[in-house]
């Protein structure tokens, strides 16, 4: 690691003035960027904790309708939290990493570095939630742009999500063996309007809409109605963990789990 | 006598306290008045060619003391080979020098090449980055596929090497022809081609290193991650760096895990040294996970075609294996023999096999070097012998247990010797497979099957029945082998005037509990309180001259050095009591911690004879000497032979292709048990490794050498929702023969016996579902691979 300066504001409009500085980058959970920083693979100048902004914390909503998490609340707060509302939400949290990742890292942090592996970005996929920025506020269809890759602007902070509460959901992942990570996760959300279906884990463009699949399940929300669906492999990463083949097959597998756990 | 603390006793280990509690001293806790910190300058690349190497900005940087290149250890010893193995034509094994930091070339990524010594370790750590800027290292094409390292000769890990071939050899040679003729008439041949995957030992503590100068006296002082610090002081001061054996202390303090790969000596060992003499400061290392998963010594890595040639009713005929064996890019201290003596000796397996030719070629390739890591060839061995006759039980529709049995040794044939050259001494393998399949009930099998079933699952029964060879080694034999080394031990035993007791052992704890149970072994034999016994070990200034901890031989070995000791306390108290009792030596009996006149009441404790040998006051100084500590150099005469029955049962998930272990059953011969609980956890933690090599650790270099699994992102190890609850026996003993505690060893069964268990019980649930064209799956069996396989249907 290099040497930084770090600055912990404790609102939302210090920490922009912060961000503006040369080399600055913002620090949430820090269970990508520290490791990152330990093998010097990344070198920013300061870091801006978000942490100390208590309003970027929390858990609120309104039940049956949405609820909506501070950008910097901990992975175990959703867990805890968020059930009443959501509870594939909560469930998804409880089951990210270990429980000192879960006391550390926050949506807002999964969501801006947009790991490819991550578990979040499928639920606010899939659920169609809204990302609110201290900027604006984009629609989760329009947040994502490819592996790692998000439309967030320089110096743009998240500061909320606000996930709208589905009939039914839920996640189902397979893990990687080693580190543990989605190698391929579905998550599936009935509405009244259809069904949506988000993949994480399995394609080279990050987390993807499997829209054969929202079709199929719109007409008969049933794993049975799925068989004999993939995504085509193409275009899915191959690694030692497996291969594209693998991971398309996966998501057929984790899809129908999926809708077979929302009931 | 100890009623809770003797043989056979499972007192808790007593040396877990300290490290339970965070009061463990490791190599990096110790801190020095004056220390400074070496950081390596690694290869990015797994092949170049090292051009000029600029230091003059790295040594100007705040903090730096020292910079060392290749250049300054080139005219030094090489770091050598333990073992001279001969290639089939008789001619010597090639055996370039491994130097201290590497010169001309780098040979594999991770390959030190320099070396910045600075005021703190993040000084040290930013010089080292800007001399790796200012090192010019010129890409050579990577050799990494064993296969082509041999097909091509113009592309060399050595340039002296042209094939990249360290030998060729054949077990046993004269075999050859009468194999090749059997394996051609046999009514019925076998063949499997098998990859035993390369690991990544993980010790938890990683590799550390202090190294220390006196000027005063010209002394040098290593403390360092050692599983043998008196090897390590041979091996630096006798080839490496020429330091007198008594001017070097070598200490090995607490060290968490070895596996093996804390045997050797390794580079940055010296240069601790080297740069602590040139600043008369002491110099630190430790190294960074990343650095132990590029240059800890590997483990395994062969590539195997083995043929069982057989009658129709599964009555062997014989064994032939051909093997690249890798030995990445440098000859780490036992890579030759691991492969060699330690692999093709047991290709006969627990069998009467009437004949067995292995051949095996070693090669050179631009990975990190590949040694002994827990089990030692012998898992290579087994694992290759229990696939090939699981393959040929379901080409012929035998049973497998049935197989074994008609093939294996019975007690009535010991000694009996194989045909590739060792004697087993002691044995009984039917009893352990009986106790095997009774603690497993076999015979429920098909009804968990059926609930496995409707849950959707396909389960698998495995079977391996293992033997393997280790306490090693008679030095006699060894040394008409090939080693360089003698593989005795040592152990001083001293009792103090207050009759409390220093053993002072060769062998080296690094987690086998010695502390625990080597006072069990003492107290037994003087029928004293094991609690005043004290185990001291790891100091080449403290300690009589031991080979150390490997091998399964610190009980086998050192345990039989330590009982040879005690005898000759017990037989010097003898005199010293007959004197004190005024009776004849001939009388003189010693029971449950007394010495007594025999048919007399007449007695003295150990404890007062103890203090009369330090206050010799009414003691027979004419004929006997003062002072009451003996010391024992044991030198075996066999290897040990423990061996034993496994069957583990598997769930595979047709959907996914995840295998869960979800039984294990351990039948061993261990021969006589010390310490049943440490048994059992060696045992538990031997499995774990097996189960770790079968489902989930992939060690995986990219063409270009660069290695893909270098962090627990990507190698997977295995947790403890990955391992069932072990069932472990050690009843069926034979002890063994030619050793004083007729103790066998058990550190690496369980990394020996478990992985074929998990392959076959992985092919049988893949048949049993339906996918029988699956016949093999090469380790690990990952999710992806187990589904691969099912689609080739």
């Amino acid at each position: 690691m290099y040497n930084f300066d770090f600055v912990r504001p404790s609102t939302l409009a210090e920490a922009v003035i912060a961000l503006a500085g040369d080399e600055a980058q913002p620090l949430a959970g820090g269970q990508t960027l520290l490791p990152s920083m330990k093998q010097r693979l990344n070198m920013p100048g300061t870091l801006v904790s978000l942490t100390g902004i208590a309003d970027l914390k929390g858990v609120s909503g309104e039940a049956g309708a949405s609820v909506t998490i501070g950008a910097a609340t901990t992975h175990a707060q959703v867990a805890a939290e968020a059930g009443a509302f959501y509870p594939a939400l909560a469930d998804l949290a409880a089951r990210i990493g270990d429980p000192a990742v879960r006391n550390r890292g926050t949506i807002g942090g999964s969501l801006a570095n947009n790991d490819p592996s991550a578990c979040y970005p499928a639920a606010v996929l899939a659920s169609g939630a809204t990302i609110t920025t201290n900027k604006r506020e984009i629609a989760a269809d329009d947040f994502f742009d490819g592996m790692f890759a998000t439309v967030l602007e320089e110096g743009e902070i998240i500061t909320s999500v606000t996930f709208p509460i589905p009939q039914a959901a839920a996640y189902a992942k397979f893990l990687q063996p080693a580190s543990r990570f989605a190698l391929t996760g579905a998550f599936v959300a009935r509405f009244e309007g259809g069904v949506r279906v988000a993949i994480t884990g399995a394609s080279e463009g990050g987390v993807f809409r499997w829209s054969d699949a929202e079709s199929v399940l719109s007409n008969s929300f049933s794993g049975d109605a799925l068989a004999g669906k993939l995504p085509a492999a193409e275009g899915m990463i191959s690694d030692l963990h497996g291969s594209a083949a693998y991971r398309a097959h996966l998501c057929g597998v984790m899809t129908r789990r999926a809708v077979a756990a929302a009931g | 006598m100890p009623k809770d603390g003797g043989i056979g006793a499972s007192p808790k280990r007593r040396e877990d306290i300290r490290f339970l509690t965070g009061e463990g001293v490791y190599t990096d806790d110790i801190q020095l008045q004056g220390q400074c910190f070496a950081y390596f300058v690694r290869s990015t690349v797994a092949h170049g060619t090292i051009g000029t190497i600029d230091t003059a900005a790295t040594e100007a940087m705040p903090g730096v003391l020292a910079v060392f290149t290749g250049e300054d250890f080139k005219d030094v010893g090489g770091n050598p080979a333990g073992w001279l193995i001969n290639s089939r034509d008789g001619t010597p094994m090639r055996e370039p020098k491994r130097p201290v930091l590497a010169h001309g070339k780098v040979r594999h990524v991770g390959d030190a090449y320099a070396a910045v010594i600075a005021e703190t370790y993040a000084q040290a750590k930013d010089a080292a980055e800007q001399l790796a800027a200012d090192s010019e290292i010129e890409d050579l094409p990577a050799i990494v596929d064993m296969a082509a390292a041999v097909a091509n000769a113009d592309n060399r890990v050595h340039d002296e090497i042209p094939d990249n071939l360290c030998f060729d050899w054949g077990w046993v040679e004269d075999n050859r022809a009468a194999v090749d003729e059997a394996i051609k008439n046999a009514p019925h041949v076998t063949t499997l081609e098998l990859v035993n995957n390369r690991l990544v030992p993980n010790a938890m503590e990683p590799r550390a290193s202090i190294g220390e100068y006196f000027p005063g006296t010209g002394d040098y002082k290593l403390t360092t991650t050692s599983q043998n610090p008196h090897l390590h002081r041979l091996l630096i001061s006798a080839f490496v760096m020429g330091i007198p054996e008594n001017k070097l202390t070598v200490v090995a303090p607490d060290v968490g895990g070895g596996f093996g790969s804390k045997i050797y000596h390794y580079g940055e060992e010296a240069l601790v040294l080297a740069a602590a003499k040139k600043l008369k400061r002491p110099v630190r290392w430790t190294a960074e996970r990343s650095e132990s998963f590029l240059t800890d010594a590997h483990g395994r890595d062969h590539v195997t075609k083995i043929e069982l040639a057989c009658e129709e009713d599964g009555t062997f005929i014989a064994f032939r294996t051909e093997t690249l064996a890798n030995v990445g890019a440098y000859l780490s201290n036992f890579a030759t023999a691991t492969p060699t003596f330690l692999h093709g000796t047991l290709m006969a397996g627990p069998y009467k096999v009437p004949n067995v030719y292995v051949n095996l070629k070693t090669v050179f390739t631009n990975t990190a070097p590949v040694d002994a890591y827990r089990g030692a060839g012998r898992p290579e061995a087994t694992y290759s012998l229990e696939r090939v006759i699981d393959k040929m039980c379901r080409e012929l529709e035998l049973d497998p247990f049935e197989v074994r049995r008609k093939n294996f040794i019975t007690p009535d044939m010991f000694p009996y010797t194989t045909p590739v050259g060792l004697v087993y001494d002691t044995g009984d393998y039917n009893a352990t497979l009986d106790k095997a399949m009774e603690m497993a009930d076999v015979d429920g099998f098909e009804d968990r099957r059926a609930e496995s079933a409707a849950r959707g699952k396909l389960r698998g029964m495995g079977l391996s029945t293992w033997i393997e060879a280790c306490g090693i080694a008679p030095s006699n034999l060894v040394g008409v082998l090939g080693s360089r080394v003698g593989l005795y031990d040592a152990a001083t035993v001293r009792v103090n005037a207050t009759g409390n007791i220093s053993v002072m052992t060769g062998a080296h704890s690094h987690g086998q509990g010695h502390e625990t149970v080597f006072p069990q072994i003492v107290a037994e034999k003087l029928g004293i309180d094991p609690a005043s016994v004290e185990i001291v070990h790891g100091d080449t200034s403290k300690i009589p001259f031991g080979m150390g901890s490997y091998g399964s031989r610190s009980l086998a070995v050192a345990g039989s050095a330590m009982n040879n000791a005690v005898d000759k306390i017990i037989a010097k108290g003898k005199k010293i009591a007959a004197h004190m009792l005024e009776a004849s030596e001939d009388d003189i009996t010693f029971e449950d911690g007394n010495f007594a006149v025999a048919g007399t009441d007449k007695s003295l404790s150990f404890g007062e004879v103890a203090f009369s040998a330090y206050v010799p006051h009414n003691y027979p100084l004419e004929t006997l000497e003062p002072g009451l500590e003996e010391t024992s150099f044991y030198d075996p005469g066999n290897f040990t032979y423990p061996a034993g029955a496994y069957l583990c049962e598997v769930e595979v998930c047709p959907e996914t292709g995840k295998v869960d272990v979800v039984a294990f059953y351990c039948a061993d011969d261990f021969g006589n048990v010390m310490n049943p609980l440490i048994v059992e956890g060696q045992v538990h933690g031997g499995v774990g490794q097996g189960i770790g090599q079968a489902l989930c650790e992939q060690t995986t270099y990219d063409a270009d050498g660069q290695l893909l699994s270098a962090s627990y992102m990507d190698y997977a190890m295995p947790r403890a929702d990955d391992v069932p609850f072990y069932q472990v026996d050690y009843s069926c003993n034979t002890p063994c023969t030619h050793n004083p505690l007729g103790v066998k060893g058990c550190g690496e069964a369980g990394a020996i016996g478990s992985p074929p268990a998990v392959i076959n019980a992985v092919v049988d649930a893949l048949n049993s579902g339906g996918f029988t064209h699956i016949t093999h799956i090469d380790m690990p069996v990952t999710p992806s691979r187990v589904w691969t396989a099912m689609q080739a249907q």
